[in-house]
């Protein structure tokens, strides 16, 4: 079999600009964990089910294993590693961690990046939305309790301890 | 040891020493390992559920471009398997394959994509064999999976008795025959199994692997490579998630180590989500028949299983699975009489293994059902029943396992006081109901799954002038923050802040042995080495500070980051170490645990004796739709008696986190295959895991008995608050639409047929028949 030649393309990465070659059919996660070396996004299960690899792609958050590297040329990618800024945690990151919302940490890259574009889009957002939003973001370890409550230390509703709080809306029933 | 009262860190709530790394993308998980010159490689699965394996033809495999090597079984013929006495495994298949799945060669290549081209190329001449793919088919069929078994298909039979059961039963009040069904369900750690190895120019290999269990990897290694155990370094990096699905030594560890022997280049093996779910060693299918027999106060006379395990396609740890299947049973309840009866079988599906709550999840879920369904003929409130069956502190359970502290009632009462139950319980409105359940747990094992007379786990600490401590320590944090748990300690003890330790952990060449993260042992016994290294060292820091103020030993003491004497001088931790340098030379001590000989004294009489029991009560709230046949569960209350929580924190996130497990595999997760052998849906959404909408609210009531072993009191917390969530919801249910679930998961089609059963039941017999 024959393999498609690979095009360059330009990638702006937590605002730095990347020139890099890639196959056509590769996945944003596989530039940027194997071509950038951003390994802080993740693959748990390359099909788009479990949301480890969330990245925000112009703001909105996206799962970039489903995510063709040549779609993302000249838009925003911003991966965990852009999280921070400067030697400052992002106040998500900071309440995750206070929180104790991070056990093995695997799936947390992408749910510190759908909860940070929650809270940039919904500044205060009630439990339901916070569930909802982070709904495609599987964790495997935390019973998402601790996340939840993370989220909303973050949003400045409640201290760590003290969460979530509120109505639980937004319960899909089984 | 500091008393329970007077601790500074111990107890209070803190961030874990790693997770600052995880918030920031930084830590390094094995499949983020790249290596010059690395290698990719890819497993060839059979397509057959039973076959024997004619030849293989790697001719066109080889003339692929970029393919650099292949590996077969013969090349590693050498058998293996977690458990000494069953080693039935092969790295890659010799001459049969017994599962769909199961790995039958292995290729190399520059790039994953060129591997899995290749393994298109490779022609593997099967002969299909008669499949057996459930316990009636194995036990009915005269073909063997396994051609060496003594049993036909038994992979392992446990008959164990305790007390006259039978007679038991037949003076009991109230008798309660009932069978059960506990579909199998699997970990899915977010993060799939990846392994990479490296080959020094001196013939060192090293493998960094997903593993929860470097130090049986690094024993499995050795044997099938046959290199020494010297010769071979393993390193768990930071590990995704793993729930017993990484214990077991795994195909691609011992392909990736061939493979870098072979071409002397780095070579990666990272499994899809699909290959996750064949490799599987997940929860275990039981079919079960409880007797369980009381007197008119409800107070339990007999108790007696039958039980048929699923095992799969080989013995990983089924041997003990079938133990615990009955072992781990005989408390938080008083039991006059006890038998068990469980076979396991091998049939031709992916095999299973340990699954948070190794054994104990499918038998506790029968029996808190059967007891649920004793009170409800003695017209009994579920909680009382539970209450007057306690089996209390300080007793030796009747298959001779020894109970030191026991919260459980402690737990009862919290889950009551928390859930509202005295004022709602049968009073909700229709489709509303509360349920109860309660269960036991280990912490630890007494014996190593190979016998020996060494340490189960060991530390080593250095601590020098710059006033940081290191401690080396063995143990696999996989997420529960047992890399955490030295700091907490050493922080305690030594009178440092825990952020000033460090931990170097999991690496067979730093650190010292530790048996894994497995039957919740690590807290327990890591706690304890460490207070051991610790106290040592606190012994030295506390003679230079002392004299140093010209004060008596006894009178100084270390607190986050300071030490000081009665008059109000202080000093801080880092000069406090100088002193103590100065005063002893380098420092440094190590510490290690191994368990008293325990259990009792029978065949088996060790499996399930532990240092230390936990022990766990769950109250379900649940709300059924009968149009639908959906069971929403509204509320989870979980309290669970840890001993005491050295950070209430992450005893919460251990909780939380087992209720959630349970819920799911009440309502939604099921290892299914259909009559060819295939996983059902071996993806994440097709299995069904459940996501922030699907979660019911999880509420943990910490409950502490300080046991007088445990270190500081700690018992475990990661396993036991599982057990009870599914007979929780099960006995809710009935609270809810008088129907009974005995078999898992439950699914609204088996909601409705249990609905429209009830219903026929009530409705007069319809006339003209």
């Amino acid at each position: 079999m024959s393999r498609p030649q690979k095009r360059v393309v330009r990638l702006r990465v937590n605002g730095e600009d990347h020139e890099l070659a890639v196959s056509p059919h590769e996945t944003l996660l596989e530039a940027l964990r194997y071509g950038l070396r951003l390994t802080g996004s993740k693959q748990g299960c390359d099909k788009g089910d479990c949301g480890a690899c969330t990245v925000r792609l112009d703001g909105a958050p996206v799962l970039s294993c489903l995510t063709l590297a040549l779609e993302a040329e000249g838009r925003e990618v911003v991966t965990i590693e852009g999280l921070a800024r400067g030697a400052a945690l992002d106040p998500v990151q900071a309440a995750f961690d206070e929180c104790g919302a991070l056990q093995c940490g695997f799936c947390q890259s992408g749910m510190m990046i759908s909860a940070r574009a929650l809270l940039d889009r919904t500044p205060s957002p009630t439990l339901g939305e916070i569930k909802e939003a982070l709904s495609g973001n599987l964790c495997r370890c935390t019973g998402y309790t601790k996340i939840l409550e993370a989220v909303q230390v973050a949003a400045g509703q409640c201290r760590p301890g003290e969460g979530p709080v509120g109505d639980g809306l937004g319960r899909r029933r089984t | 040891m500091r008393t329970p009262s007077r601790t500074r860190v111990i107890g209070t709530r803190r961030r874990k020493v790693d997770s600052v790394q995880k918030a920031t993308g930084q830590a390094i998980y094995a499949d983020d390992l790249q290596l010059p010159r690395m290698l990719h490689a890819k497993i060839l699965r059979s397509p057959h559920p039973h076959a024997r394996i004619r030849s293989i033809d790697f001719s066109e495999c080889l003339a692929l471009p970029g393919v650099v090597a292949v590996l077969r079984g013969e090349e590693m013929p050498v058998r293996y398997g977690i458990i000494p006495w069953t080693e039935d495994e092969q790295a890659l298949a010799v001459d049969k394959v017994r599962y769909v799945g199961d790995e039958v060669a292995c290729v190399a290549a520059l790039d994953e994509l060129t591997a899995q081209e290749a393994l298109e190329k490779i022609r593997v001449d099967y002969e299909p064999l008669p499949a057996l793919l459930s316990v009636d088919e194995a036990r009915r069929s005269e073909t063997r999976i396994h051609e060496g078994s003594k049993h036909g298909n038994v992979s392992k039979h446990v008959d164990l008795a305790f007390g006259d059961v039978d007679l038991e039963l037949s003076r009991s009040a109230v008798v309660v025959e009932e069978d059960f069904y506990y579909e199998g369900s699997t970990h899915a750690p977010i993060e799939p199994h990846c392994a990479v190895a490296q080959l020094d120019g001196d013939g060192n290999l090293t493998v960094w692997s997903s593993t929860q269990i470097p130090h049986y990897l690094h024993r499995a290694l050795a044997k099938v490579l046959g290199l020494p155990e010297r010769r071979i370094r393993v390193i768990q990096p930071f590990l995704g998630g793993a729930f017993g699905g990484k214990s077991d030594p795994f195909a691609l560890e011992f392909c990736v180590a061939k493979l870098a022997q072979k071409t002397g280049r780095p070579v990666k093996i990272l499994y899809t989500r699909e290959e996750v779910f064949y490799a599987h060693r997940g929860r275990h299918p039981m079919k079960m028949r409880f007797r369980v027999g009381t007197d008119r106060e409800g107070k339990i006379t007999a108790v007696d299983s039958k039980i048929d395990i699923d095992g799969g396609a080989y013995s990983s740890f089924g041997l003990v699975t079938a133990y615990y299947s009955g072992q781990l049973l005989t408390g938080p309840y008083r039991f006059p009489s006890y038998r068990f009866d469980s076979t396991r079988w091998f049939t031709n599906k992916p095999c299973c293994g340990p699954k948070r709550g190794h054994g104990s999840v499918q038998p506790r879920f029968g029996f808190e059902v059967a007891l649920d369904l004793c009170a409800e003929r003695l017209g009994l409130d579920p909680i009382e029943i539970r209450r007057r069956n306690f089996i209390g502190e300080d007793v030796v359970t009747v298959n001779g396992q020894r109970i030191g502290s026991n919260g459980f009632e402690r737990c009862l009462d919290a889950v009551e006081r928390a859930s509202g139950w005295k004022e709602r319980y049968g009073r909700l409105p229709p489709g509303r109901g509360l349920g109860v359940a309660g269960s036991m747990y280990i912490s630890g094992t007494a014996y190593p799954i190979y016998p020996n007379e060494m340490p189960q786990t060991g530390v080593q600490v250095k601590l020098d002038r710059s006033g940081r401590v290191t401690v080396f320590s063995g143990a696999s944090d996989i997420g529960q923050g047992s890399n955490s748990v030295p700091a907490y300690v050493l922080a305690e003890e030594l009178g440092c802040c825990p952020e000033d330790v460090v931990c170097v952990a999991a690496d067979t060449d730093l650190t010292p042995v530790d048996l894994g993260a497995y039957s919740s042992r690590v807290t327990y016994m890591l706690g304890l080495a460490c207070l051991e290294a610790a106290q040592r060292l606190r012994a030295q820091l506390a003679a230079a500070v002392a004299a140093h103020f010209g004060v008596p030993e006894g009178a100084v003491e270390g607190e986050l980051g300071s030490w000081r004497e009665p008059g109000g001088r202080a000093i801080s931790f880092q000069e406090a170490v100088k002193l103590a340098e100065a005063k002893f030379g380098t420092l440094g001590a190590t510490g290690s645990y191994r368990t008293q000989k325990l259990g009792g004294d029978y065949r088996g009489g060790t499996i399930g004796a532990s240092p230390a029991y936990s022990f766990t009560a769950h109250v379900a709230e649940v709300a059924v739709d009968e149009e639908t046949g959906r069971i929403a569960v509204e509320k989870l209350w979980v309290a669970h008696d840890c001993g005491r929580a050295l950070n209430p924190c992450l005893v919460e996130g251990q909780m939380e986190g087992s209720a959630y497990m349970g819920y799911a595999e009440a309502l939604f997760e099921e290892q299914g295959y259909d009559g060819r052998g295939l996983h059902r849906g071996p993806s994440l959404l097709d299995y069904r895991i459940p996501t922030t909408l699907d979660t019911p609210d999880l509420q943990a009531l910490v409950v502490e008995s300080i046991d007088p072993n445990g270190p500081y009191g700690a018992k475990e917390a990661g396993e036991g608050p599982l057990h009870p969530a599914i007979p929780a919801i099960s006995n809710a249910v009935w609270r809810a639409v008088g129907i009974r679930l005995t078999e898992l998961p439950f699914t609204p089609a088996k909601v409705l047929r249990l609905l429209r059963e009830r219903d026929a039941q009530r409705r007069p017999a319809a006339g003209g028949g």
